[in-house]
């Protein structure tokens, strides 16, 4: 790709016919004006963070691909299908150029990325999923015949187990229509491919596919989770390669040139991590019973009460707790002695400081590999999995719904309250759920959204100090 | 059990745990094959970590070596009480900070088998007959069916073939699968693999702890719960803990069926029968449980989640539960099979999974045991014996030969015929420039 300073761009070998999606494996023959380097990454990059807010929002996959089709249509649309295409091609990789230089934006460009990609994936007709996968070049055959046939019981099954109507919908009085689809949407369907479990983790973790023999069998429709990994894995190898490039020689060649505005393009759009706390948020041991009840969101709450109680908590419990309250402002010192106070009584002072001081340590990136460990982000905890004996995790999804409602009535809501919050909780919307729960504790409305158990917090600290500046919250 | 800390004692320990050891190592580092193959990599050993808990829980890891008898001569000085297997790196563990961080030559593993760990503390929920870290022969079978049903499992649907079981010494068994293609698992692959072995969702904050959803169960739920758990839960489970016997048993399971309605006039019915009833605590709750599979087959279209509420209980009950975390990191380390534990003293051996009914925990020799058989003259104690003489009623004869023949030997042969075969392809390659 060369970058130019002259007004007209020569013609571009690329011919484009249909809406495909370009894999993004070289970097094309075109020459790029050094303004439009810059216009087309940052519509990109406004697209990569509607992706990242939708996301963080807990948004469904069917609601993620409306978002992204809005998305594209406003920030990356263009009259002319080669423009577009061109556009889509040479911001992608500006963009990669920009986030190949750590670890933390690395990380970042490959979700978003792979997350567009699959949006994008999923809004184009059949044909032109089969195409997409087609240019993967992937060895793996569809299954026909006497295979097929022994398959199809068990294909069957796999089908059926993963159809569910919810209870609302069968007592409507199209009951029958709804079953008739139902009935339909439980046929095996026509075309399967057999490919390697490993190319389709997230199909077996939610087994989603029959797996024989080390092979999965993937249906037409589930398409989407064999190229998005074959994706994500191209992606992942390509930022190596031009973190590579860039360190030894693009951006001394570029120093004049392009990589003031690479350096520039990075600084904008990574959210608040709250690995560093504010004046706002620092807390003392002596504070921190006080602002349990008054400002730490339920997930925290309950972590805190447990802790209190048992004397212990898990190890997951001890790490969502202990880097929130680090996001909080308790200094190293203070934590040490808040956990050893509280383990004490159950293991002993001794046992503390052998067994667990050190992840305590580690985790204000004293221990090991340094590494400041930010605090975690209410999708990350959503998505983790708490087991016999764990506290951790969010309380509206992985409450049952009567201690979900007990543990409401504790933080003050009324029954009206309850009932909104549960209406969220039963459409999986948890963190509508919580942000509900915030603007009926606080009594005011929070529009952003709560996707940070600090960030409810920060806020929560805000609305409490304005009311009584002077008093402790 | 007596656990005699004298040196003498441990060294032998040792003696006989490394013994053992080196035979599976020996197999990971794929050195003995032919250590002069040229297709041989003869820095895997070195790069493997291994980890020491030592006298006073001094805890020392990323401990590598270049060669078997170091490990051995390391093991002689630093007598520790536990020995851990961790992954493969792509530099020596011992060295890794001599490399820097970035570009090609990151500190980062490379193999790691596929591992599970099954404790049966993680079901003190379901059995009362022990808790903690006790364990006894009726609520083993726990266990037993656990072994089963991911055996199966990763046979039958992974397609894996060089699977090693052990017990864990005390309280639970692990699981070590040892084909290439698990080694070079990634850890999304390993995460996705113990998602897909996760069935119980439960800690004391939710009353319905496994939801099975759809209308029917995955093929692998469905052929589990026919070949396995249905069996296990009416018949030894049933036998050994009586589930719905008494009040606080039986509310807890009621409280797993989704409609109140149906979990009342079981309750009304169960408490009139409690006191006149002349039957075993055992028949009583037979007669429960299929009172209780009868009302819900008879009321399942009240609600989607009553449909397959009598597998959700026996699930909940009977269902292998693992630790994800162990299975999920590439890093994570994990006990060597034959270590001794140190709390119980027992040896962990081998399990066959074919003839896990037999396995007793509580008969698993101990370390006094095997002094005492040492001091008596009574075996050779010299594994490397080929002796197949089956009369070997040495304590541990049985459990190596066993690890031998049906584990090491089939992997030591697949481990050659790989590096046979990727030498042969890298041979006809070689005309080719940069493979990359």
């Amino acid at each position: 790709m060369e970058v130019i300073r002259s007004q007209k761009r020569t013609a571009s070998n690329d011919v484009v016919s249909n809406p495909k999606i370009p894999l993004y494996l070289t970097a094309p023959p075109l020459e790029v004006r050094l303004e439009e380097f810059e216009l087309f990454a940052i519509d990109r990059l406004r697209v990569l963070k509607g992706v990242s807010d939708g996301l963080a929002r807990g948004k469904n996959p069917k609601e993620m691909d409306d978002v992204v089709d809005a998305l594209w249509k406003e920030h990356m649309r263009h009259s002319d299908a080669s423009e577009m295409l061109n556009k889509d091609i040479i911001s992608h990789f500006v963009i990669r150029l920009v986030y190949c230089r750590s670890d933390e934006l690395k990380k970042w460009f490959l979700s978003m990325e792979t997350a567009l990609f699959r949006h994008r994936f999923r809004l184009r007709n059949f044909e032109a999923q089969r195409a997409i996968v087609g240019e993967f070049g992937l060895p793996y055959k569809a299954v026909t015949g006497a295979e097929l046939e022994s398959l199809k019981e068990r294909l069957g099954q796999v089908v059926r187990s993963l159809g569910q109507i919810s209870p609302s919908v069968v007592n409507d009085i199209c009951c029958v229509s709804v079953c008739f689809f139902s009935f339909l949407s439980f046929a095996v369907e026509a075309v399967y491919y057999k490919v390697p479990f490993e190319e389709v983790p997230d199909l077996v973790a939610g087994r989603r596919v029959l797996i024989q023999k080390g092979h999965a069998f993937v249906a037409g429709s589930q398409l989407v989770s064999l190229v998005v990994t074959q994706f994500r894995s191209h992606i992942s190898k390509a930022l190596i390669l031009t973190n590579r490039k860039w360190m030894t020689t693009i951006r001394e060649r570029e120093k004049d040139r392009l990589t003031p505005i690479v350096e520039a393009l990075s600084t904008t759009y990574v959210g608040p991590d709250y690995s560093q706390s504010n004046d706002y948020a620092d807390i003392s041991l002596k504070d921190i019973d006080q602002v349990s009840k008054s400002s730490f969101p339920l997930c925290m709450r309950h972590l805190f009460e447990k802790l209190r109680e048992d004397h212990h908590l898990k190890h997951g419990g001890r790490m969502q707790l202990g880097l929130f309250l680090k996001g909080v402002g308790l200094k190293l010192d203070d934590a040490l002695a808040f956990w050893r106070a509280e383990f004490s009584k159950k293991v002993g002072s001794e046992r503390f400081d052998k067994e667990y001081a050190y992840g305590i340590r580690h985790n204000y990136g004293k221990e090991g590999k340094r590494t400041d460990y930010t605090p975690y982000a209410c999708q990350k905890i959503i998505s983790s999995a708490p087991g016999v004996g764990d506290h951790h995790g969010c309380p509206y999804r992985h409450f049952s719904e009567d201690n979900l409602r007990a543990a409401l009535g504790r933080m003050g809501l009324s029954s009206r309250g309850m009932e909104d919050v549960m209406d969220k909780v039963r459409n999986k919307h948890y963190q509508l759920a919580c942000t509900l729960t915030f603007e009926a504790v606080y009594g005011t409305s929070c529009d952003v959204g709560i996707n940070h158990p600090n960030q409810y917090f920060e806020e929560s600290q805000k609305i409490l100090k304005s009311k009584t500046p002077a008093a402790p919250v | 059990m007596a656990f005699l800390r004298t040196r003498y004692v441990l060294v032998l320990s040792l003696t006989l745990t490394l013994k053992a050891i080196l035979l599976l190592i020996i197999t990971s580092s794929m050195v003995v094959i032919d250590g002069k193959h040229p297709g041989c990599d003869e820095y895997y050993f070195g790069r493997r970590e291994f980890s020491f808990t030592l006298e006073n829980d001094v805890y020392l890891r990323y401990k590598s070596f270049k060669s078997v008898s170091s490990l051995e001569h390391a093991i002689k000085s630093c007598f520790p009480y536990k020995i851990d297997i961790g992954a493969v790196y792509s530099v020596d563990p011992d060295k890794r900070h001599a490399y820097s961080q970035t570009g090609t030559n990151v500190f980062t593993p490379v193999e790691r088998e596929l591992v599970f760990d099954i404790d049966i503390t993680d079901y003190d929920d379901v059995r009362y007959c022990c808790s903690g870290a006790d364990v006894c022969s009726k609520c083993w079978p726990l266990m037993t069916v656990a072994i089963k049903v991911i055996h199966t499992s990763l046979k039958e649907d992974f397609g894996f073939k060089h699977i090693l079981w052990v017990f864990s010494g005390r309280r639970g068994v692990h699981c070590w699968v040892c084909d290439p293609k698990a080694r070079r698992m990634t850890n999304e692959q390993r995460s996705a693999v113990a998602e897909y072995f996760r069935v119980y969702k439960g800690n004391e904050n939710n009353a319905r702890k496994v939801a099975l959803m759809g209308y029917s169960l995955h093929p692998f739920l469905a052929r589990s719960y026919v070949d396995l758990l249905k069996g296990f839960f009416e018949g030894e489970l049933q036998a050994n803990q009586s589930i719905f016997s008494t009040k606080d048993k039986y509310d807890k399971i009621l409280e797993m069926i989704s409609d109140e309605d149906i979990q009342s006039e079981l309750r009304e019915k169960w408490e009139k029968s409690a006191n006149r009833s002349s039957l075993s605590e055992e028949a009583i709750s037979l007669v429960r449980w299929d009172q209780l599979k009868n009302t819900l087959q008879s009321k399942k279209h009240k609600a989607p989640t009553l449909r397959m509420c009598v597998e959700e209980i026996v699930f909940t009950f009977a269902y292998p539960r693992i630790d994800l975390e162990v299975s999920k990191q590439m890093n994570h380390l994990l006990k060597a099979p034959f270590c001794v534990h140190p709390k119980t003293g027992r040896v962990c051996v081998p399990i066959d999974p074919n003839n896990c009914d037999e396995f007793d925990p509580l008969a698993v020799p101990t370390l006094s045991q095997l002094i005492e058989e040492i001091n008596s003259g009574g075996s050779k104690m010299d594994v490397d014996d080929d002796d197949d003489d089956d009369t070997d009623t040495s304590l541990l004869g049985k459990s190596i030969k066993f690890f031998r023949s049906s584990f090491l030997e089939p992997l030591l042969k697949s481990c050659k015929e790989e590096i046979e075969s990727s030498y042969k392809t890298k041979i006809d390659k070689s005309k080719d420039s940069f493979s990359w």
